[in-house]
């Protein structure tokens, strides 16, 4: 069963929650991941490295070009499911 | 090398480069762990001439301007390549900039033709509306488009091509090569005009300190369109028939691997990713068994010893091979820029024998000013001055400390269309840098502050507090702005620079939970480097001119009465 576009993006949340060590519960789909997280460009790449295993696929870096929200870093995940 | 004193432009320059190492590795892009392709000198000109043509065709001539948005990758020096063939000035604009921000700097450069990748593109062709106040823009290619990608009136940059030798169109030093932006206050663009004349002297000055010949590979990962990349990224080796690596990828598992798999020999980093790789090391180091670690600690300080006067790479090799095959085995030096680097990482580095080319630069002033020799190395100071500059420390106070001013050829002619800014900028022929320091008896230039209110990040990124104050608009006080904390208090030191927010309170206001609740949820929404890192009750009017335009420089002579440590609150 192909997962949905809110079951991607729940998994984005829950993933980058752990990884970070963000309250659970805090992260929001529209939050600003770099904003919120208070993460840098390279902890930014770490997070796609994560969400790749996770997802199994592949993730160009310019599929991220400009991207700063979960809910579109879902879409651009779910796009390659 | 080429013989650049020959040379009247960066076109002639490239275009004998190709002749001359024809048969050389130019290129190496790479996917991750896929190799997308290697080109010798005689394969990028077969890729680059068909492009100059074609733009030639299309009539572009000498002085007009031509903006690159690209990450790093082969398309961008090929179409560079040809930009410069024609005589064209190129404009390489920044591809992390907000589509806006691109539009704004495109209108500004005056720019006819735009060469761009399909994400950025499809970004660009969202902000419409800022593309209709681009008038001179003609031509827009657009690379690696889908099949099915619908492009409107842009073309596609593998398919733009002529049949025919394009001419070389011959240009004079002292003609504009291109206009490299850097960062200004308010929104207002800082476009630097960089002559021919400044990239050949560079050139000539840098590859005397640190030489590329065939066969050395360059890893290319600061932006091309910033100024030390475009030097030591594609100029620089180019005129020496040496080698670019370019990733489509900057994940640091990649990145790691490439500098085993090419055999990197140079590579220039920021100071953040250069720290990132220093804790990576360091957390190997401790996973080392006891009688190891101590083994390996002693190998460091045996090669410490060894390496004091000048870097013996072969030995340090020797010494430390687990370390340098890590690297790739044939890395010379690390090239640090973007922003101030502490001593500790610097000494780090050169302990395991990798020296570190730690300097001082400006796009301004064409790339670098300083840069350390490693004669011996020295990981306090940013180096002496590069040959053919001109250092001056202007105003020095009793303790040599004054204002750092450069004139040299390498000196940008000036700001695009802001000849007031200029000539504030380049007085009496000598530019003024907004940075203080001072030379040591061994003429090594130490910087301990900025003239200038603003932070550099540890990320090379510019932060001019007046840029960020409008963020904090609503928060409900009689007055605020925003300060670079060494700006207002200097400390001699250019590491971890901090922004504070001076607050004056409306009259019989407290500053009370509610109203910090405020002030942090304006700073979250900023991006994490360029939030303020505490606050500053202030308990007068902030000085201002008959147009009620704050006096900052008043303020912050007031504000430098208070004692640091106890006036500045955490957020």
């Amino acid at each position: 069963m192909p997962r949905t576009l809110d079951q991607t993006t729940q998994e984005v949340l829950e993933l980058a929650t752990r990884h970070f060590q963000a309250t659970p519960g805090s992260l929001a789909p529209s939050d600003d991941f770099f904003r919120k997280l208070g993460i840098n460009s390279l902890q930014a790449l770490e997070l796609l490295s994560r969400l790749e295993n996770h997802f199994s696929i592949e993730l160009p870096d310019y599929e991220m070009q400009g991207v700063s929200d979960f809910q579109t870093l879902a879409e651009r995940i779910q796009s390659r499911l | 090398m080429l013989d650049l004193s020959k040379y009247p432009s960066i076109g002639g320059a490239l275009h004998d480069a190709v002749k001359e190492f024809s048969g050389e590795i130019c290129l190496i892009e790479a996917d991750r762990e896929r190799e997308n392709h290697r080109l010798t000198y005689r394969e990028f000109a077969a890729r680059a001439k068909p492009l100059a043509k074609a733009l030639q065709d299309g009539g572009f001539a000498a002085g007009d301007r031509a903006s690159i948005i690209m990450t790093n990758q082969s398309k961008w020096l090929i179409s560079a390549y040809a930009i410069f063939h024609c005589g064209g000035v190129l404009v390489p604009l920044d591809f992390k900039l907000t589509a806006a921000q691109q539009w704004d700097l495109l209108r500004h450069s005056g720019a006819s033709v735009l060469i761009t990748e399909y994400p950025i593109w499809r970004q660009l062709a969202a902000a419409a509306d800022r593309r209709a106040l681009c008038t001179d823009l003609r031509l827009v290619l657009v690379a690696e488009p889908p099949a099915t990608a619908e492009l409107a009136d842009a073309q596609r940059w593998e398919e733009f091509r002529a049949a025919g030798e394009p001419a070389l169109v011959p240009r004079e030093r002292k003609d504009i090569a291109s206009v490299v932006y850097s960062s200004g206050t308010g929104g207002q663009p800082k476009g630097c005009m960089m002559t021919h004349d400044n990239y050949l002297e560079q050139c000539v000055a840098l590859t005397s300190l640190y030489p590329f010949w065939p066969g050395v590979r360059y890893l290319s990962i600061l932006p091309t369109n910033h100024a030390i990349d475009f030097m030591v990224g594609f100029f620089g080796p180019f005129t020496c028939g040496a080698a670019v690596v370019h990733l489509r990828t900057l994940r640091p598992e990649f990145v790691r691997e490439a500098f085993a798999k090419y055999k990197i020999t140079y590579v220039s980093l920021v100071p953040l990713v250069l720290k990132n790789l220093q804790k990576g090391l360091e957390a190997r180091f401790a996973e080392l068994p006891a009688g190891k670690r101590k083994m390996f600690d002693l190998l460091v300080r045996v090669n410490k010893a060894l390496t004091k006067s000048y870097p013996r790479l072969w030995l340090s090799r020797r010494l430390l091979p687990q370390v340098h095959s890590a690297f790739g085995g044939e890395l010379r030096t690390i090239i640090v820029g973007g922003a101030f680097t502490e001593a500790q990482t610097l000494q780090f580095f050169y302990d395991l024998g990798i020296p570190v080319a730690n300097g001082y630069g400006l796009t301004e002033a064409g790339t670098a000013i300083t840069v350390n020799d490693l004669k011996p190395f020295r990981a306090d100071t940013v180096g002496k001055p590069l040959p053919g500059m001109e250092v001056r420390i202007a105003n020095p106070d009793r303790e040599g400390i004054g204002e750092v001013t450069v004139r040299s050829k390498t000196v940008m002619a000036g700001y695009l269309n802001e000849p007031e800014l200029t000539s504030r900028a380049i007085v009496d022929g000598w530019l003024i840098t907004g940075d203080l320091g001072h030379f040591d008896a061994q003429g090594h230039l130490h910087l301990v502050g900025r003239k200038k209110n603003m932070i550099v990040t540890e990320e090379g990124k510019n932060i001019f507090p007046e840029d960020i104050e409008g963020n904090f608009a609503s928060v409900p006080v009689k007055e605020l702005c925003v300060f670079a904390a060494d700006y207002i208090w200097p400390r001699r030191s250019m590491v971890a620079e901090q922004l504070v927010l001076v607050i004056h309170l409306e009259p019989g206001q407290v500053f009370c939970e509610e109203l910090r609740s405020e002030v942090v949820a304006r700073n979250n929404e900023l991006l994490n480097y360029k939030r303020v890192h505490g606050f500053v009750i202030y308990e007068q009017d902030f000085p201002r001119n008959a147009s009620q335009k704050v006096l900052r420089e008043a303020l912050r002579d007031h504000l430098a009465l208070l004692d640091r440590a106890t006036a500045v609150q955490p957020l």
